[in-house]
C-alpha cells in the first residue's frame, strides 16, 4: 500500500503490518519483539523456507498477465499459546527475520496485543517514510522542463 | 556429437583450485564483498537478475563474484540456484502504475501530467572518464527539490487512448493460462505472455541487436518512447491459507512503453501500436530493445508481412538466451575426440577417392576442364 495511506478494514491494517515487516531490517524486527516482550508458547506450524514466487506483470502495465521471473521468497507460520497462527512471506533468504514476522503477525491478531505491536513497528513505518520522502526529493530535483527549439533559430 | 569422456579427474580438481586461486587476484587487495557488488556494480546485479529470471540481490552478487564479472557464467549460475529451490506459487500481477518512480521520461510529450524526472542516468553525460572516482574522492550530496507527495502520474499510453489513437493492452481473460516456458517447452506460434517472458530472460546483447535491426530496416517499426519508468514495486502474493495479497517487499523494475504508428488493416483503422519492455532493477536498455522486439513480434497478429529476423519468433526465442546459446557453443571444447577421428577417417578417404580419380582421367582432358 502507498505510503501514507491509512488502512480501514482489519485485513487492510494486517496487510500495512505485514508490510512494514516485510520491508523490516533483521534488527529492527529483533527489537520490535523484544520490545513486545512475548513471554507465551510458540508452536512453529511451518518450519522457515526458502522457495520462488513467479512474479507476475501485465502487457503493457495493465493487460493480460505475463510471467517476468522469479524471486527468493522466505515463509513460515507460528501458532501461539492463545492459538493466533501467524504467517510471513517475504522477499529474500532470512530464516530468522521470517519467523520473527510471523510471530509478530500472530501477536497482531490479540486484540490486546495489538496496539503494541503496531507500535513497536512505528519505528519501521518512520525509517521506510524518511527514505521515501529523501528520495522523492532527490528525484524531483532531476524534474526536468523540456523546450522545443524552433528550427532554423540556432 | 559429444562422446562421454572419462579420466582427468586430478587435472580437473586442480584446475579448479587454480580458478579459486586466480578469481581472488592478488591478496594484498581487498577483497570485494557481496555488499559491495550489490552497492557499487548494481547494474550488473539486475542485468544477472534479469537474465537469470531470478529476483536476489545477494544470489546475483554472488554470482558475480563467482564468475570473476562474467555476466553470462552468473546468469548461468542463478539459473542452476533457481533449480534447487520450490516454487510456492505466482504473485498477483505487479501494478506499475503504482510504482514509486525515481525516473519517468517521455519522448513523445514534453508537457504529461506528472511531468518528467531523469532521476540517476547516464543521458546526457559527456562520457568523459572521471578521474576523480579513480582517486575515490566522496561524490557531492544529491541535489534536494521540495518533492509533491503522491502526483499521479498516469501512463503515457491512457493518454492518447480516450480517442482511441492508441490500442488498448490485450485484456485479461478470466482464468486464461498464463505461458510459462519454465514449465512448458515453447511451442510455436506462441502467445505474447511466452515472447515477453523469454525476452525478459533474454541476452540484452542479442535482444539489443535485434531490436536496433528494426530501427535500420529489417522490420521498420518507427518507434517513438512513449514513455520509460523505473522505481520501485510492492509485489504482492496470495497464500491459500490466508486468502488475500500479503505484501513481499518491493522489487525494482525499469518498464518501457513503445508507441509505433500502424497503418492500419482491413480490420483496424490507423492508430499508434504498443510494444512492451520490462526488466529487474536498472535494465533500461533491456527494457527498451525488448519493447521494440516486443512489437516487432506482433508482425503476424497486425496483418504485417514478416521478412526480418526480428519478426520471426522461431528464430527469435530459440536464440535469445544467453544460457542455451552458450551451452551449445561452448560445448564445443569438450573432447570431440571419438567424433573428429570419424570425419579425419572420412577426409582421408574422400583424398584418396578424389587423387585415384585425378589419377584415371587423361591428361588432355584435364586441361580441357580447367
Amino acid at each position: 500500500m502507498p505510503v501514507g495511506t491509512v488502512p480501514t478494514t482489519p485485513q487492510e491494517q494486517r496487510r500495512a503490518a505485514m508490510a512494514l515487516c516485510a520491508e523490516a531490517k533483521p534488527e529492527e524486527l529483533r527489537a520490535a519483539l523484544d520490545a513486545v516482550a512475548y513471554r507465551g508458547a510458540v508452536e512453529t506450524l511451518r518450519p522457515a523456507e526458502t522457495g520462488l514466487v513467479m512474479a507476475r506483470a501485465r502487457i503493457g502495465g495493465d493487460g493480460s498477465p505475463f510471467n517476468l521471473g522469479e524471486a527468493t521468497v522466505t515463509r513460515a507460520a507460528v501458532r501461539i499459546a492463545s492459538g493466533e497462527a501467524g504467517f510471513a512471506w517475504h522477499l529474500g533468504r532470512d530464516a530468522a527475520r521470517a519467523e520473527a514476522a510471523a510471530l509478530l503477525d500472530a501477536l497482531w491478531q490479540v486484540p490486546t496485543l495489538r496496539p503494541t505491536v503496531e507500535a513497536v513497528l512505528v519505528p519501521v513505518a518512520q525509517r521506510l517514510e524518511a527514505e521515501a520522502a529523501r528520495e522523492a526529493r532527490h528525484t524531483a530535483a532531476t524534474r526536468v522542463e523540456f523546450f522545443t527549439m524552433v528550427r532554423g533559430e540556432g | 556429437m559429444y562422446v562421454a569422456v572419462k579420466g582427468g579427474e586430478a587435472a580437473i580438481a586442480n584446475a579448479h583450485r587454480l580458478l579459486a586461486h586466480v578469481r581472488r587476484g592478488d591478496p594484498a587487495v581487498p577483497e570485494l564483498g557481496l555488499e559491495q557488488i550489490a552497492e557499487q556494480l548494481a547494474l550488473a546485479v539486475d542485468r544477472v537478475m534479469t537474465e537469470g529470471s531470478l529476483y536476489d540481490r545477494e544470489l546475483a552478487a554472488l554470482a558475480l563474484k563467482q564468475a570473476r564479472g562474467d555476466l553470462v557464467e552468473a546468469v548461468f549460475l542463478l539459473r542452476a540456484c533457481r533449480t534447487t529451490l520450490p516454487r510456492f506459487g505466482h504473485s498477483a500481477p505487479l501494478d506499475t502504475g503504482r510504482m514509486a518512480v525515481r525516473r519517468r521520461i517521455s519522448a513523445t510529450y514534453k508537457d504529461l501530467p506528472g511531468g518528467q524526472v531523469l532521476g540517476p542516468t547516464f543521458d546526457y553525460t559527456h562520457r568523459l572518464l572521471d578521474f576523480t572516482l579513480a582517486a575515490g574522492l566522496p561524490p557531492p550530496p544529491p541535489a534536494e527539490a521540495p518533492a509533491e507527495p503522491d502526483a499521479p502520474m498516469p501512463r503515457v499510453t491512457d493518454l492518447l487512448a480516450d480517442e482511441s489513437l492508441i490500442e488498448p493492452s490485450p485484456p485479461e481473460q478470466p482464468g486464461a493460462p498464463v505461458g510459462d516456458l519454465t514449465r512448458e517447452p515453447v511451442s510455436y506460434p506462441t502467445g505474447r505472455d511466452t515472447r515477453l517472458q523469454a525476452l525478459a530472460r533474454g541476452d540484452e546483447g542479442f535482444v539489443l541487436a535485434l531490436g536496433y535491426s528494426t530501427q535500420r530496416g529489417y522490420g521498420r517499426t518507427h518507434p517513438f518512447v512513449g514513455e520509460i519508468r523505473a522505481g520501485a514495486v510492492m509485489l504482492e502474493f496470495v497464500p491459500e491459507e490466508l486468502g488475500f495479497p500479503v505484501p513481499l517487499g518491493r522489487i525494482a523494475l525499469t518498464e518501457c512503453q513503445m508507441v509505433t504508428q500502424f497503418k492500419g488493416s482491413g480490420e483496424r483503422p490507423p492508430q499508434f501500436t504498443r510494444g512492451y519492455g520490462l526488466a529487474f532493477g536498472g535494465c533500461e536498455r533491456k527494457a527498451m530493445a525488448m519493447a521494440l522486439v516486443d512489437r516487432s513480434l506482433r508482425a503476424r497478429e497486425l496483418g504485417e508481412e514478416a521478412t526480418a529476423p526480428a519478426q520471426d519468433e522461431e528464430f527469435v526465442l530459440a536464440h535469445c538466451d544467453s544460457l542455451q546459446a552458450t551451452g551449445f557453443v561452448e560445448h564445443l571444447k569438450l573432447p570431440h575426440h571419438v567424433d573428429f577421428q570419424a570425419e579425419l577417417e572420412l577426409v582421408r578417404r574422400l583424398r584418396a577417392e578424389h587423387a585415384a580419380r585425378q589419377a584415371a582421367t587423361p591428361p588432355m582432358l584435364q586441361e580441357a576442364a580447367e
